[in-house]
């Protein structure tokens, strides 16, 4: 490692202000960074909560994704040897050509499935990191700060929320979309307003809908006139058909959609790795439980009360509260984009407040809106541009407070 | 051409941008620039009504009482609205179609009131008549790049002609389906005004 160190070092006046490569600094600083921990002290006094920095805080993120990582490659590829076992044919294109010359059968089981996965999801993932990075290192350079890990959570958020079907060409157009739109043009990582990876979501949700919305991109096979098979993800079969079509599942249907063996975004079907990266991120204090309680307490509220109300016209309004965090996108939403400590509410009481707001706008998209079945996305985006008003009203109202408190005194 | 003539016919195409720098007339820069062609004719329109409104007030800007001017602005804006509907409508009966109520609604378009107000009814005729055309025409540039980005990447084509050839007819080109709906022309219209203060950094507000 010696060697390492001594040939970094080296460069190190080509890359400082003056040398041939000054307007690469960001470049080596972010290699030299990653590889070793900096020599550089803070000088005079500081106060120092937690020796946790901006790039340790992302790597216990990406730790507690990791299972989710793993079950979306385990998923894609079962649900697609599930589909081509119902009769459905296999995807005409390199993944199955590359999946076939590694001397793959297409049988449902632990490593086919895994591998098949594999092979959609990590050309997403890396094209996602490389449109990202290379947006990230062009507004370095141009604005001459260090490049700093904001992207690295983005980049494993933003493929885990696709379908694996999706083109590549739109992963690197939505990731350099959501990058430049949602963060730098604010100012960069801990600036924006907005989820970045929820605002790429959106710009290919509504730019390309065919390729990531309706019952097709959730399954890697051509399934096209198989009889008796639906590529559908279980929300829109609800929103289609209510607790008639949920119940029609089979009776198991609640512990698969929990455990995440169900057609949908890649990484959006396992409540139960959701759960787990939950404690994680909780434990680590980086997402905050105060977001996540309140947006389950949210969605039982307005799931309970729709319910209770009833429509002979809207199927949606009879699913229970225990059926609506199993389904699409809420448990993976609810752990890792609501409790984005840049885009949520910074107050403990704001926090309450918009993850509440959250699980109550969910409820209601899904069920009010006929257009799309999906709620989660849009009612986290919308509560993110509520989360600095939120905010100010429970700082003001703490100003009362203690103003009354220090008259009451007087 | 007199030093302020041309401040009052150019500076409202970046200077002072009836979009970009005032925000003004942004709903019908939203609505009828999903085609370059309906762009065009709203620009023509708008422009023509700005310049003759604002000549026209001018003239009489001593005789109108300001108790009552906002009653005679709209009076002349309406009638001018309503004579260039009715041209529209009898030689490009297609397009006027599909502007539909947005050449109505040029009365309610803030850059036309906005003119009278701020300057038809303190400078003379001439003067008036430029500027009225300068906030046409820098209203209108805004409105051709909008509609240029939004008819090129929603649909594949500049004035109905094909450019990039779709993917449902054969093609290669895959439209975007944001640039159809009107937040497209959000994010081209915010895209322009940041531009445009990068490169003039004096209409920054801080």
């Amino acid at each position: 490692m010696r060697i390492l160190r001594t040939f970094l070092d080296k460069q190190a006046p080509l890359f400082e202000s003056g040398g041939k490569l000054e307007k690469l600094f960001p470049l080596w600083e972010a290699t030299d960074t990653l590889l070793y921990s900096p020599s550089s002290v803070n000088k005079g006094t500081l106060h120092v909560r937690d020796g946790l920095d901006l790039k340790r805080m992302m790597g216990v993120v990406v730790f507690g994704l990791l299972p989710i990582v793993f079950m979306a490659m385990l998923n894609v590829g079962r649900q697609a040897h599930m589909a081509i076992a119902a009769g459905a044919l296999p995807l005409d294109n390199w993944q199955t050509g590359l999946f076939q010359t590694m001397g793959f059968q297409f049988t449902n089981a632990l490593w086919p499935n895994f591998v098949h996965g594999a092979i959609y999801f990590l050309p997403i993932f890396l094209t996602c990191f490389a449109a990202g990075g290379a947006v990230e290192v062009l507004f370095s350079t141009v604005r001459k700060h260090e490049i700093n890990e904001g992207f690295f959570v983005t980049g494993f958020l933003l493929p885990l929320t696709l379908p694996p079907t999706i083109p590549l060409w739109q992963v690197a157009l939505g990731t350099i979309f959501g990058v430049f739109i949602g963060k730098e043009i604010f100012g960069g990582t801990g600036m924006n307003i907005l989820n970045p990876a929820l605002v790429s979501r959106a710009f290919l949700f509504f730019a390309y809908p065919a390729q990531i919305s309706g019952d097709a991109p959730w399954i890697a096979a051509n399934f096209v006139g198989v009889d008796g098979f639906s590529g559908a993800t279980w929300l829109s079969r609800a929103a289609a058909g209510g607790m008639d079509a949920i119940n029609g599942l089979g009776a198991d249907a609640w512990r698969q959609a929990f455990i995440g063996f169900i057609p949908g975004s890649m990484g959006e079907t396992s409540t139960l790795l959701c759960i787990v990266g939950a404690l994680v991120i909780v434990a680590a204090q980086i997402g905050s439980w105060r977001t996540i309680v309140g947006l389950t307490l949210g969605t039982f509220a307005m799931s309970f009360l729709l319910n209770q109300v009833g429509s002979d016209t809207n199927v949606m309004f009879s699913l229970p509260f225990h059926w609506h965090i199993v389904l699409g996108g809420w448990a993976f939403g609810t752990v890792f984009m609501a409790t984005d400590p840049v885009s949520s509410s910074f107050t403990d009481k704001g926090k309450w407040i918009y993850g509440f707001m959250t699980g109550v706008l969910v409820v209601l998209v899904r069920v009010v809106n006929p257009a799309y079945p999906e709620g989660m996305m849009l009612a986290i985006l919308f509560m993110n541009m509520f989360a600095p008003l939120i905010d100010h009203f429970v700082v003001q109202a703490n100003i009362k407070r203690r103003a009354a408190r220090h008259e009451a005194v007087q | 051409m007199k030093v302020a003539h041309k401040k009052a016919l150019f500076d409202p195409l970046f200077n002072d941008n009836p979009i970009a720098s005032q925000v003004l007339g942004i709903c019908s820069a939203l609505a009828v620039t999903t085609k370059l062609e309906t762009s065009v004719v709203m620009s023509l329109a708008v422009i023509a009504v700005l310049a003759l409104s604002n000549f026209s007030i001018s003239v009489i800007r001593n005789f109108i009482p300001p108790s009552i001017r906002i009653i005679v602005q709209l009076t002349i804006i309406a009638s001018l609205v309503i004579v260039t509907d009715q041209v529209l409508q009898a030689f490009v009966f297609d397009i006027s179609k599909q502007l539909s109520v947005f050449v109505g609604l040029i009365i309610t378009n803030c850059i036309v009131m906005g003119r009278a107000e701020a300057y038809a009814m303190q400078n003379p005729p001439v003067d008036s008549f430029l500027d009225g055309i300068g906030n046409g025409l820098g209203y209108s540039l805004i409105l051709l790049i909008v509609g240029f980005f939004r008819e090129l990447l929603g649909a594949g084509k500049l004035f109905g002609y094909s450019v990039m050839p779709l993917v449902t007819e054969g093609g290669w080109y895959q439209p975007n389906g944001l640039m159809v709906l009107a937040p497209g022309a959000f994010f081209l219209i915010g895209i322009f005004i940041w531009l445009l203060r990068n490169f003039k950094p004096e209409l920054r507000e801080t």
